[in-house]
Order: structure tokens, then C-alpha cells, then sequence
């Protein structure tokens, strides 16, 4: 006992230096570090003062501040935003519950979330779409995920209920966003009127979701010993990663409506998430090919050992350490299809820049603001790009990835 | 050990350029070129297919756009608005008495085609230029509802005054475009010569001309109007009075089936008429006791302007016009003096009557 007291003072960190400290450190160690201090302060200072200086005074942000349901929903009906908000509720609800299950990481997001729905309804500025029920929903958000948090806590609660949940979840949202034929509470919404970040995060999560079974198959079809299930996967995959995501975009969007018949048409939307969703499992399926290569042999040798399937052995011995061994790159991947769905404005979907392109040329005067809304929605993807790194990051040490590649 | 690998590699390399080849590298504009497909086995609708599904669905499905200032664009609210997208509600209020019956799904200059060859969308009113091929091949085009065609647009501290100072001058233009191409027509035509500034979007090109990297931009003149109206200084610059080529923006139908065909020329016939007899959307109903036996006609208070063959109400056209207001109307409405988008002299849309080309033939 008395050892380990002794390890622990031995490796207790130094207090941090003082500020003084830290700047001679830091900026002025050196004659080089002295120079290029002297040289970079007031370059920095007087760029961030140029910068500082647009952004309050000079620049003109009526294109961004006078659309927020358009960039959000884009042309949904605004008397039926209601479903909408019961879908991210809901979505919210579920992110408590896990958090209160399992915190770690989806402590730091429900944080971050809840912080966020806070800020919105007390921003302190007049808006004719910030109306009090609209400020109200944003704050019950916040209390929604805290609500969750107390579920979560409750040992009843099984983690099998949550991860039924989470499945469900999709399948409720799109019947909710889609409404059921002609009837009076759920009148039906076309997919046309769907837009914003809604279609943003509609085809990016539908793409990660439905590409990752899809990719793992075809990985284990690609190094399957039956030639005809090995030869369609290589196929599959080469072809996909040969061409570029607009191909395949145009392919779905134009030609799939050429060969079907005109009854059994595919509503666009999915024929874009469909693009997407080929596109993505293709790359997943070579990480997760390289994963289950950098398994040892005598791992798949004892399973059989043991008595193993080959089944038992894919699903409970390969690929459990194939994919945590691919993961960071699975995650970076997954990053890149959520800027790729911006390449669905070619296909005329309305996404988050689709948005953004029409209102720039909606009104003349907005053709002069577009350095604005372009900025805003570089900063708006580049936020949740951020967010998805930092999460696989923390997911990578959660697993003991960070120190091991 | 290399050389093992020298085939596959070979073979890889072979195989990435034949994909890469079939993958179609070009912009988005040669797409539109190449993407020629056949009509499916299937063949086009049966007669009155479309009509029959347009009355089954209680809808009409029109390819529009969202981006495109005083054609097709989208208001606060996210609803539809603009000179393209109001013909569209015209025929479904003409053919289901409800203006607000429409599905607009937004086309790219790219899937505009292929979407009216398929018959995914009942109406293509997209500020499409009607043009031979595109006859042939996608649809059947209607009436011209609006006769546009490639200008200049000219800063006036330049010292440009007619096409003569042309030579030698920079131009602000789009790439990829047909806009591009009858540029350089133009120029080669006339033994001139010029510097192209060239940018992806069409935003950026307006941004650079109206900063002065360009003492000259074209474009299709109501887009170069709209945008005009949008600078800072809209007086510093004007508009040449010469047009180099001709766009006739056309609403087009899928092909197969007439009745629908029928249908939708008849309403702009409609709209076009209405203006002519000054019926609008606010005096129609006390019109249907007017004198003039045409307006009556029209109206279908008296005589079959074709309703009983085409299966529609004797009030059809009488509802377009209540809904959306004759021709006349919607032009102001969006380019018009106070237009919402921004201000175009009719020029060549005024009516036949008045010095312009738009005509419809009579409804009787």
C-alpha cells in the first residue's frame, strides 16, 4: 500500500506555469521563436481585427438570419413542422438515455446539445420565427435529453430496450416525416419539400447506417472461398471505388428511372440515398477487408479449435477485432460521406447547400450576400464535421485504440 | 519479385482508366449532352395516361427550379413562387380547380431531360429553351411563354457604348454553358477579339463584373436584368439593345399523350387571351356577364372551347385566370415595374397587338 502512495507522488505532474512563464516558454524561447513573435503578433492581431471587423460591421448576414426554417427544413410545410420537432425530440430523448446508461461520450455530446438548445432560446435578439413556442420547444429539448438522463438511470431499464429504440427510431421518424396517404392528422409530405440540414442528416445518417451491414458483407463476400459470391463482391467494389460519387449519383438519379417502369418509380430522395449508400458500403467494405486481413491466423485456428462455426467465427472471433481495429478509419470515412451528400444539389435535392443556393439566387440583391451564406455554411458544416472527429477520437481511446496504432 | 506484379498492375491501371472513361469526367453541361437515352420498352403513357394520373392523384407534378430569380424561386415561407411556376398552377386550377395542387420538384439543367422522357413530371416549366433536338427527343413543348435571348450587359464608366467598341474588351461569363459558346460565336463572327474571365458559377461571375475585373458580362437578358437590379449601383450600368441569340422558354409534356398536351396549351392560350380581352384574376367573375361573345367564350359561359372533348369543367380556363391572373399579370407580378424579382420591359413578350410576339390563338 504504502508503495503505491509513493508511485502515485512520484508521478503527480507539475503545477502549470504561471502566464509569464508560459509566454517566455512558449513564444520567446529562442532568438528564431523571439523574431517570429515579434514578426507574427501584429500580423495575427491585424488579421483577427479585419476578420472580427467584417463579420460585425462590414458583412451583411440578412440571407442567413432571415431563412432559419428554410436552411433547417427547407420547404416543409410550416403547418406540419410539428413532426419534425417530435423526431428530433424523440432523437434527443434517446441520446439522454444512453447517456444516463452508459455516459462517457455521449455525456460530452448531450452536454453540448443541451448547451446548444439552451443558447438558442435565450438568444437575445427580435426574430419573426423565434416566436415564444418556437423559443419554448428549443428549451424543453434541453430538459427533454435531461428527462432521459433520469430514465437511463433507472437499473430497470434494460441496455437491449435502448438499443431496440435506437432501431426504431428511424423507422418511426420517416413514417412521422412522411404521413401516411390522405389522412387528416398525417396528411403525407412529399420528399420534394424535404430540405435543409433535415436532408443533410437524413441522407448522411441513412448512408452511414445502411452502408456499414452492407460494406461488412461485402468484405466477408469479398475473401469468401465461393468464387461466385467473391467475384460479385471484387466486382461491386472496383466498379463503385472506380468511378466518382457524381457518377454514381447521376447513374441512380437518371438512368435507374430509364430502366424501371414508370409504375414502379423510386421516389428521389431514396434514389439519392440509394447512391449514396452504394458508394459508402464500397469503401467500408475495403477498410473493414483490412481489418479482418490484420487478424491472426491462429485466432480463427483456436476458434475452430473450439468447435466454432465458420459463422460463430466470422461474427464472434474476426470481425469483432477486424472492426475495432479499422474504426478510426471507418469514423473519418463516415465524416467524408457527410460533406459528400453535398453533391446531391446536382441532382436537384434541395440539402443544406442546395438551400443555400436558392436563397443566394432567389433575390438579386442575395447574389451580393453570397460570401456570407457560404461562410455560414462552411462553419455550420465544419461544426459537425468537428464534432464526428472528436467523437471517433474519444471512442478510439475508449476502446485503447490511441496508444496501440 | 516486381516483375511478378507487373500484370496485375498493368491490368489495374488498364481497368481504372476504362472505368474513369466510362464514369463520365466532363461538367455537369456536357452531361446534359450525352445523357441522349431511349425511351423505355414500355413506350411513352397510353392516350390520357398523364391526365388520368394527374386527376388520380389530385396533383400536378411540375419540374421547376428553386434558384432561379422571377422564374422559380422559393419565398420565406419555403413555398414556390415565380413566372415558371405560376403557369403551374394555372393548369391545376384549370384541371383540378386548385392552384395550390402542385408537387414542384426541383431539376438541374442536367436531369431535365430524362425526367420529362420518362414522364416523372406532368409539366416541365423550368425556363427550358425550346429547340429542335430537345423536341424530338424529351417532350412536346407547348407555347412560348417567354421570349429571352443572350445580351450585354456594359459598365458604363467602360466608355463601351455599342458592339463596334467591342474589341479587345474582357468578359464576364459562366463556363460550360451555350452562354459561353455564342460568346465566342459572336466575336469570331464579327473578326473581334476578347479576354474571357470565366467562373463555375454564375454568382461569382456578376460578383467579378460588378468589382470591375470585366467591362462586359452576357448573359440570357432577364438573368442579366435581375441582376443588374441587384447591385449597389444599378445605374452604372446598362444593357446593350442587341440580343445574339434566341431562347424561347418553353413549358414542355412528356410525349404519348395528347389530351394533356391539349390541355396545357390551352391554358396559356388562356392566359395569353385573358390579357388580351383584359379579363384579369380580380374582374373574372363580374366578366362572365360581359358583352364581348369572346370573353364569354373563354369563360365558358357560352359555346365548348373544347371542355366536353378534353374531359374539363366549361369554367376551367375562368378558374386559371382567377388563380394566377392573365399573362400580363403574372409578368408584372415578378418582373414587372413593382415586380417582386426585378424590372424587365416587355420588349419582345408584350402582346401581338402591341408590338411584341406573344400570340395565342383564339379560344372558341
Amino acid at each position: 500500500m504504502a508503495t503505491l502512495e509513493n508511485k502515485l507522488e512520484i508521478i503527480q505532474p507539475p503545477l502549470p506555469p504561471g502566464p509569464l512563464k508560459w509566454v517566455k516558454e512558449n513564444l520567446f524561447s529562442g532568438f528564431f521563436n523571439t523574431l517570429m513573435t515579434i514578426v507574427l503578433f501584429p500580423v495575427i492581431s491585424i488579421t483577427l481585427f479585419l476578420v472580427l471587423k467584417w463579420v460585425f460591421l462590414g458583412a451583411d448576414w440578412r440571407a442567413v438570419t432571415q431563412f432559419p426554417m428554410l436552411y433547417t427544413v427547407g420547404q416543409y410545410p410550416r403547418d406540419q413542422i410539428w413532426r419534425v420537432g417530435i423526431v428530433l425530440s424523440s432523437i434527443l430523448l434517446f441520446l439522454g438515455i444512453s447517456w444516463g446508461k452508459w455516459g462517457g461520450l455521449l455525456r460530452t455530446i448531450s452536454f453540448t446539445a443541451g448547451l446548444v438548445f439552451i443558447i438558442m432560446a435565450l438568444l437575445p435578439v427580435q426574430h419573426p420565427q423565434l416566436t415564444l413556442g418556437m423559443r419554448s420547444y428549443l428549451g424543453s429539448n434541453a430538459l427533454i435529453i435531461l428527462v432521459g438522463y433520469f430514465i437511463g438511470r433507472i437499473k430497470a431499464v434494460k441496455d437491449i430496450y435502448i438499443v431496440i429504440g435506437w432501431l426504431l427510431i428511424p423507422f418511426f421518424g420517416i413514417v412521422l416525416l412522411a404521413g401516411i396517404g390522405n389522412s387528416s392528422i398525417l396528411p403525407s409530405v412529399p420528399t420534394t419539400l424535404w430540405g435543409g440540414l433535415l436532408v443533410t442528416f437524413l441522407l448522411a445518417a441513412g448512408g452511414i447506417f445502411l452502408s456499414f451491414p452492407l460494406g461488412v458483407a461485402l468484405a466477408l463476400g469479398r475473401r469468401s472461398s465461393l468464387p461466385v459470391v467473391s467475384a460479385f463482391s471484387t466486382i461491386f467494389i472496383e466498379m463503385i471505388r472506380g468511378v466518382p460519387l457524381v457518377t454514381i449519383l447521376f447513374m441512380f438519379s437518371i438512368i435507374l428511372a430509364l430502366f424501371l417502369p414508370p409504375e414502379s418509380r423510386i421516389d428521389r430522395l431514396v434514389r439519392a440515398l440509394m447512391a449514396v449508400t452504394v458508394f459508402s458500403a464500397a469503401y467500408t467494405a475495403e477498410n473493414v477487408r483490412g481489418g479482418l486481413q490484420a487478424v491472426p491466423l491462429g485466432q480463427i485456428e483456436a476458434a475452430k479449435a473450439l468447435g466454432m462455426g465458420n459463422l460463430k467465427t466470422k461474427i464472434f472471433i474476426e470481425l469483432p477485432q477486424a472492426l475495432r481495429a479499422v474504426l478510426p478509419s471507418i469514423v473519418g470515412q463516415f465524416i467524408s460521406l457527410f460533406k459528400d451528400t453535398t453533391l446531391v444539389v446536382i441532382i436537384g435535392i434541395n440539402d443544406f447547400l442546395g438551400i443555400g443556393r436558392s436563397i443566394i439566387n432567389s433575390d438579386p440583391e442575395f447574389v451580393q450576400l453570397r460570401m456570407e451564406v457560404y461562410i455560414f455554411m462552411a462553419l455550420v458544416y465544419w461544426v459537425f464535421s468537428y464534432f464526428m472527429s472528436l467523437a471517433s477520437r474519444r471512442l478510439e481511446a475508449a476502446m485503447g485504440l490511441s496508444d496501440t496504432l | 519479385m516486381y516483375r511478378k506484379y507487373f500484370p496485375i498492375i498493368a491490368m489495374f491501371m488498364v481497368l481504372t482508366i476504362i472505368l474513369t472513361a466510362c464514369g463520365g469526367t466532363g461538367t455537369v453541361e456536357t452531361v446534359i449532352e450525352t445523357v441522349i437515352v431511349e425511351v423505355p420498352a414500355e413506350g411513352p403513357p397510353a392516350k390520357a395516361e398523364i391526365l388520368d394520373r394527374v386527376l388520380e392523384r389530385g396533383k400536378v407534378v411540375c419540374g421547376g427550379r428553386t434558384d432561379l430569380a422571377g422564374f422559380g424561386m422559393l419565398d420565406e415561407a419555403g413555398n414556390n413562387t415565380g413566372f415558371d411556376i405560376d403557369f403551374c398552377r394555372a393548369v391545376a386550377a384549370a384541371v383540378l380547380g386548385d392552384p395550390t395542387a402542385i408537387e414542384v420538384v426541383p431539376l438541374t439543367a442536367a436531369d431535365r431531360g430524362p425526367v420529362l422522357q420518362t414522364a416523372e413530371v406532368d409539366i416541365l416549366s423550368r425556363n427550358v429553351t425550346w429547340t429542335a433536338s430537345r423536341d424530338s427527343q424529351w417532350g412536346n413543348f407547348t407555347t412560348v411563354m417567354f421570349y429571352d435571348g443572350q445580351g450585354f450587359m456594359i459598365r458604363k464608366d467602360s466608355g463601351i457604348t455599342s458592339t463596334a467598341d467591342f474589341d479587345g474588351g474582357t468578359v464576364c461569363v459562366t463556363s460550360g454553358t451555350t452562354t459561353e459558346q455564342n460568346l465566342s460565336d459572336f466575336f469570331r463572327q464579327n473578326g473581334m477579339e476578347y479576354e474571357a474571365v470565366i467562373f463555375e458559377e454564375s454568382a461569382a461571375v456578376y460578383s467579378a463584373y460588378e468589382e470591375g475585373r470585366c467591362d462586359i458580362t452576357t448573359s440570357d437578358k432577364s438573368q442579366l436584368a435581375s441582376v443588374r437590379s441587384g447591385f449597389a449601383d444599378p445605374d452604372a450600368h446598362f444593357i446593350l439593345d442587341i440580343t445574339i441569340s434566341k431562347e424561347p422558354l418553353t413549358p414542355a409534356v412528356p410525349h404519348g399523350d395528347d389530351t394533356w398536351f391539349d390541355i396545357v396549351k390551352l391554358v396559356s392560350y388562356a392566359l395569353i387571351n385573358a390579357e388580351e380581352l383584359g379579363i384579369t384574376s380580380a374582374n373574372v367573375e363580374a366578366m362572365k356577364s360581359s358583352e364581348n361573345i369572346n370573353v364569354l367564350r373563354l369563360l365558358g359561359e357560352e359555346g365548348d372551347w373544347g371542355y366536353t372533348d378534353l374531359g374539363l369543367e366549361p369554367d376551367a380556363l375562368a378558374n386559371a385566370i382567377a388563380a394566377v391572373g392573365n399573362y400580363g399579370q403574372i409578368y408584372d407580378r415578378y418582373m414587372g415595374p413593382v415586380g417582386i424579382s426585378f424590372t424587365l420591359p416587355r420588349g419582345p413578350n408584350e402582346l401581338w397587338n402591341n408590338g411584341g410576339l406573344i400570340y395565342a390563338p383564339p379560344v372558341k
